[in-house]
C-alpha cells in the first residue's frame, strides 16, 4: 500500500532509499541451558569477542571520519565488555542456576543498569545508556539478530526513528544514510539542525512515522515539501527522481555564484555568514560561498564528554577555525548552556522553568573560572583570524559591562604574558531577550555589535515555549511585535556606527530576507547549506523597494497579513 | 598486601576517563587490586565496579594490593594518581 505522511520540511532536498527503522529489537531470551554451561560459556566468549572486533572498527572508524572526542564512547564500551566484574557474574550465573549465556548476560546487566540508574547524579545515570547499550550489543551476536546501529550502515538507507539524539547523529554517515524522517521534532529542534548541516533530506515532526513504515519499505523523503511517500509505485519513483535531478542541477547552477559579491539589484551589499557548531562545519561554509561565520556555538566544545574543556583544546578548535576562514570574520558566541542544553559535569540546578533560568551569560559570570578559561582561549586565537566575541542572553547592561571587563582584564593578564592577540578584537551581544532589545540605543554606545538570535527572541517575546507543541502557533516571525524589535536593534546599531547581523533560522527564509534587507540588516547568518539560495534571491530584490515593503509590514496588524503582504511582493 | 590512602583533588571526581586510566594501569598487573571509599570494596579492574562507587571530589580512597607485582602495581597506580587525580 503506498501512503503519503505530512511532516514539517527540515532539510531540503530529495532523497530515494530503502528504510531503516533505528529502534530497540526486543530480543526474545531463553532462561534455561539445554546445551550445558562448557558451551554457553563458549558461546558468550565468542558473543563477546565479536562485539569487540565491532566496537574496535567502530572506534578506528569514527575517529577517523570525526575525531577522537566522538569516538571516545566506544572506548567506554570495550571497557564495559572487558569487566572482570561482569564476565565473572556471567559465568557464576551460568554456572550456578544452569541458564543461557544470553539470560545471564541479560540478568547481570539489568544489575549493574539498575545500579546506575539508581544513582543520584545525571551523569552516572547516564553510563547505564553505555552498559545497556554494550549488553545489547552482546545479546544481538548470542540470539544472532541483526544489529541495529547507526554506525553500522553498509548501504543507502533512509533513517526512520522517533527522534535523533546528538550522539545518534555524531554516527550517522553521509554516504549511507540519504535522508532521515522522525515523529518528533521542529526546524529548529537538533535534528533538523543537524541535517541543515550535514546537508541530507529530512522531514520531522510525522508523529507516528515509526509505527506507519516498516524495515526494508522504500520511501521517498521529500524535504522541500515536508513530506514522506511510503512504498510509491514506479510511476511517482520515476517522477520524484526527474524532481530531484531538477532540485540537484539548480543546486549545481546555484554553485557559480559561489565567489559572486553578495549584493541587491541595486548595488546594496551586505554579508551572508553560516553558523557552524564545531570545526568539521567549515567545509561546509567554504563549499557555499559564505563570507564569514556569523555564529559559532562553542557548546559542542564542551558537550558529549565528562569534563571541561582545557584552554589549550579550546585555543585550539579557535584557532582552527579562523585559520580556515582566512581573515573573513567569525563570531564566536561563548558558552550557551543551561536551559535545555545540559552539563553533566557540571551539576546544574535543575529548574522549573529553564529557559528563563541559569544559563548562558547568567551561569558563565557565576562560574568565573570556567568563563576565564573561555575568554582566555578566544583572546589567544584572535592573533590568527578575524575573531569576535559574542555573549549570549544579555538581559541587562550589567552583564555586557561584567563580561566585557573579564575581556579586559585577562587582555591585560595575556600582554604581560608576552602572548599576542588582536588588541582591536571587536564584543558583541546576541539580542534574544526583549528588554536588551527595547534599549538598544543604550547598548549600541558600548558593544561593537548586534547578533539578533531570532529562535529565543521569538519564544521570549510572545511567551511560548519552543518545545510545547500546544503553543507553536505563537512560534510568528513575522509577528509585528518581532519586526519592530528587530527595527529598533538595527536602527540603534547604526546610529553608533555599529552593525547588526542575525543569527536565527529566520536569517535564512525567503519570506524574511526582503523584509531584513529592507530594514537594514547587514549580516546574514543561517545554515551554510541556505547561503546560495539567499544570494540568488538577493541578486534580484531592489534595497529601495524593501525598505517600502518592510515599513509597511511594520504597520501590519498580524503575522498572516504581513506574510501575505511578503509573499505577494516576491512572486 | 599494601595499603595507601589518596584524596581526589580532580574537579570531576571519578568519572568516566579518570575511572578508565585506573582501571586500565591496574589491569596490566597480576595482583589482586582493590580501591575502597564509602565504606565499600570494588575490584579495581573492574571500570563498573570503581565508577559505581561515585567518588566525588573530596572523596578518600583506599587501595589495597596483594600479589607478586604488588610494589610495581602500586607505584604504577600512585603515579596515576598524581597525574591530575588526587593526591596521597
Amino acid at each position: 500500500m503506498s501512503s503519503v505522511i505530512k511532516g514539517i520540511a527540515a532539510s531540503n532536498g530529495i532523497a530515494i532509499a530503502k528504510a531503516f527503522v533505528y529502534e530497540e529489537v526486543s530480543l526474545e531470551i531463553i532462561q534455561n541451558s539445554t546445551e550445558g554451561a562448557e558451551v554457553e560459556k563458549a558461546n558468550f566468549e565468542r558473543a563477546t569477542k565479536t562485539s569487540k572486533q565491532e566496537l574496535e572498527a567502530l572506534k578506528t572508524k569514527t575517529e577517523e571520519q570525526q575525531g577522537k572526542e566522538n569516538a571516545e564512547i566506544f572506548s567506554a564500551h570495550l571497557l564495559v565488555l572487558e569487566d572482570p566484574e561482569l564476565v565473572g557474574a556471567v559465568h557464576t550465573k551460568i554456572d550456578a542456576d544452569n541458564v543461557t549465556a544470553a539470560y545471564a548476560l541479560n540478568e547481570t546487566a539489568a544489575m549493574f543498569i539498575s545500579m546506575f540508574e539508581s544513582m543520584d547524579n545525571d551523569y552516572m545515570r547516564e553510563r547505564a545508556a553505555d552498559i545497556k547499550d554494550v549488553s545489547q550489543r552482546v545479546l544481538r551476536h548470542l540470539l544472532g539478530v541483526k544489529s541495529a546501529s547507526l554506525a553500522d550502515l553498509d548501504q543507502e538507507t533512509i533513517v526512520i526513528a522517533e527522534d535523533l539524539t546528538p550522539s545518534d547523529t555524531a554516527q550517522l554517515n553521509k554516504e549511507f544514510a540519504l535522508g532521515f524522517a522522525t515523529d518528533i521534532g521542529g526546524r529548529t529542534s537538533h535534528s533538523a539542525i543537524m541535517a541543515r548541516s550535514l546537508e541530507i533530506p529530512a522531514v520531522v515532526g510525522l508523529t507516528n512515522v515509526t509505527t506507519d513504515v516498516n524495515d526494508g519499505d522504500l520511501l521517498i523523503v521529500d524535504g522541500i515539501n515536508g513530506e514522506v511517500l511510503v512504498n510509491p509505485d514506479e510511476a511517482t519513483v520515476e517522477r520524484y527522481k526527474e524532481k530531484r535531478a531538477a532540485f540537484l542541477d539548480e543546486q549545481e547552477k546555484r554553485k557559480r555564484l559561489i565567489n559572486e559579491p553578495s549584493i541587491s539589484k541595486d548595488g546594496k551589499t551586505v554579508e551572508l555568514a553560516a553558523n557552524i557548531g564545531s570545526v568539521k562545519d567549515i567545509d561546509g561554509v567554504l563549499n557555499n560561498g559564505a563570507e564569514g561565520v556569523g555564529l559559532y556555538r562553542t557548546e559542542f566544545l564542551y558537550m558529549e564528554r565528562d569534563q571541561l574543556p582545557t584552554e589549550e583544546e579550546q585555543f585550539d578548535a579557535y584557532r582552527a577555525v579562523v585559520e580556515k576562514l582566512e581573515g573573513k570574520p567569525v563570531v564566536i558566541r561563548t558558552l550557551d548552556i543551561g536551559g535545555d542544553k545540559e552539563l553533566p559535569y557540571l551539576d546544574l540546578p535543575s529548574e522549573l522553568n529553564p529557559f528563563l533560568g541559569f544559563r548562558a551569560i547568567r551561569l558563565c559570570l557565576e562560574n568565573e573560572a570556567l568563563f576565564r578559561t573561555q575568554l582566555r582561549a578566544l583572546i589567544r586565537a584572535s592573533a590568527y583570524g578575524n575573531l569576535k566575541v559574542m555573549f549570549p542572553m544579555v538581559a541587562t547592561l550589567e552583564e555586557f559591562r561584567a563580561a566585557k571587563a573579564l575581556i579586559v582584564e585577562e587582555q591585560e593578564k595575556l600582554k604581560t604574558e608576552g602572548v599576542s592577540f588582536d588588541e582591536n578584537m571587536e564584543v558583541g551581544i546576541m539580542v534574544e531577550i526583549p528588554s536588551t532589545a527595547v534599549i538598544a540605543k543604550q547598548f549600541a554606545k558600548e558593544v561593537d555589535f548586534f547578533s539578533i538570535g531570532t529562535n529565543d527572541l521569538i519564544q521570549y517575546t510572545l511567551a511560548a515555549d519552543r518545545m510545547s507543541e500546544k503553543v507553536s502557533y505563537l512560534y510568528q516571525p513575522y509577528h509585528p511585535a518581532i519586526l519592530q524589535l528587530v527595527k529598533n536593534v538595527i536602527d540603534a546599531s547604526h546610529a553608533e556606527g555599529k552593525w547588526t547581523g542575525m543569527c536565527g533560522e529566520m536569517a535564512g527564509e525567503q519570506t524574511a530576507i526582503p523584509l531584513l534587507l529592507g530594514l537594514g540588516l547587514d549580516e546574514f547568518s543561517m545554515s551554510a547549506s541556505s547561503v546560495l539560495q539567499a544570494r540568488e534571491q538577493l541578486l534580484a530584490l531592489d534595497s529601495k523597494e524593501c525598505e517600502a515593503l518592510a515599513t509597511r509590514a511594520l504597520t501590519c496588524t498580524t503575522q498572516e497579513e504581513v506574510a501575505a503582504l511578503v509573499n505577494e511582493a516576491i512572486r | 598486601m599494601l595499603e595507601k590512602t589518596f584524596t581526589i583533588t580532580a574537579d570531576t571526581g571519578l568519572h568516566a576517563r579518570p575511572a578508565t586510566q585506573l582501571v586500565h594501569k591496574a589491569s596490566q598487573f597480576s595482583s589482586e587490586i582493590e580501591m575502597e571509599a564509602k565504606g565499600k570494596k570494588v575490584n579495581l579492574k573492574s571500570i563498573m565496579g570503581v565508577m559505581s562507587l561515585g567518588v566525588g571530589k573530596g572523596g578518600e580512597i583506599k587501595i589495597l594490593i596483594s600479589g607478586n607485582d604488588e610494589e610495581e602495581a602500586m607505584n604504577a597506580i600512585t603515579a596515576t594518581i598524581h597525574e591530575g587525580l588526587g593526591e596521597s
